[in-house]
């Protein structure tokens, strides 16, 4: 496809576009509709719209699959750690209002984190699914 | 949208199939926002009309476009979709009109999710706050399911392609 110039320049255009507005329903999530999950699929559909139009090869560059793999692991353990430390600063599990003094503040960065994690994961199993598919 | 899916179990085109699951999954999500679920409709859209279609292209263009005739014998299946139907446009008169105050699923932990998730979450979005804090425990199975569905794809898939790509390498 990469030789089209309209695919190319069209592409190039969104890409950016769509991974600032996977980061835009991320962050604000708890404000409007999205999440870390939302976030994450949108994401991981920039990146292979980047790989579709350029290649699988250029998006390998950019997203090494062993790191895809490394991350997707990464935002579990990081969902699993935030309820870990929830239970150090003596509340239950995942009750993220032990995490800071302030139970509502602790309730916003366990959000934030956790949506993290989940965003991490999704766009993570996304990219390296297109992977396992168009390289095996 | 039965239109639809009654095509996708017609046609024998199978790119033509994976556009109209892209179209199914569109009028989904539309559907959706007529619910005011955008949360749900997001994802529809997002991850069925989007990265679905992309890994069932990729997937026939690792295979073949065109389905296989079959000469399985069609009357059973047929019988059994039916009668799944039957039971379940049955079961759809118990369920409560959509909107309903009295409806068993707004009566029962809702109510305290809508009162209380300003103050004790403090997040203005209830949708992200329930999913995110009070249901904090399925998120996090969620998160592992997804996870572990890539590790088994990557498990499935991932080998042939590191193996052919260090072929690929010592040919050069």
């Amino acid at each position: 496809m990469s030789e089209h110039p309209i695919v190319r320049v069209g592409a190039k255009l969104l890409v950016p576009c769509i991974l600032l507005f996977a980061l835009y329903v991320q962050f604000h999530g708890d404000f409007g509709p999205g999440g870390g999950f939302q976030a994450g699929a949108i994401f991981g559909a920039g990146c292979i719209l980047y790989g579709l139009v350029f290649g699988v090869d250029a998006l390998a560059r950019v997203t090494p699959p062993r790191m895809v793999q490394q991350v997707a692991a990464a935002g579990v353990l990081l969902f699993a750690l935030v309820g870990v430390a929830a239970l150090l600063g003596g509340g239950a599990y995942l009750d993220y209002d032990a995490l800071l003094p302030d139970p509502v503040a602790g309730q916003h960065l366990g959000i934030l984190l956790i949506e993290l994690g989940v965003g991490a994961t999704v766009s993570a199993v996304m990219l390296g699914l297109f992977f396992s598919f168009t390289r095996g | 949208m039965v239109a639809v899916a009654i095509a996708i179990a017609v046609l024998r085109n199978l790119f033509a199939a994976v556009m109209l699951f892209a179209i199914y999954s569109l009028s989904a999500a539309t559907l959706f926002v007529a619910l005011d679920a955008v949360d749900v409709a997001f994802t529809e859209a997002a991850v069925g009309a989007g990265i679905s279609s992309i890994l069932m292209l990729a997937t026939l263009a690792a295979t073949d476009a065109r389905e296989k005739q079959h000469r399985h014998r069609r009357a059973l299946p047929l019988v059994l979709c039916l009668a799944l139907a039957v039971v379940l446009l049955a079961g759809l008169h118990d369920l409560a009109p959509v909107g309903d105050p009295g409806a068993p699923a707004h009566i029962h932990v809702a109510p305290r999710y809508l009162s209380e998730t300003a103050t004790e979450v403090g997040v203005p979005n209830v949708v992200t706050a329930v999913l995110a804090s009070y249901r904090g425990y399925d998120t996090l199975g969620e998160a592992v399911v997804i996870f572990t569905a890539g590790l088994g794809v990557t498990a499935l898939l991932g080998g042939h392609f590191r193996r052919r790509r260090s072929r690929n390498n010592g040919d050069v």
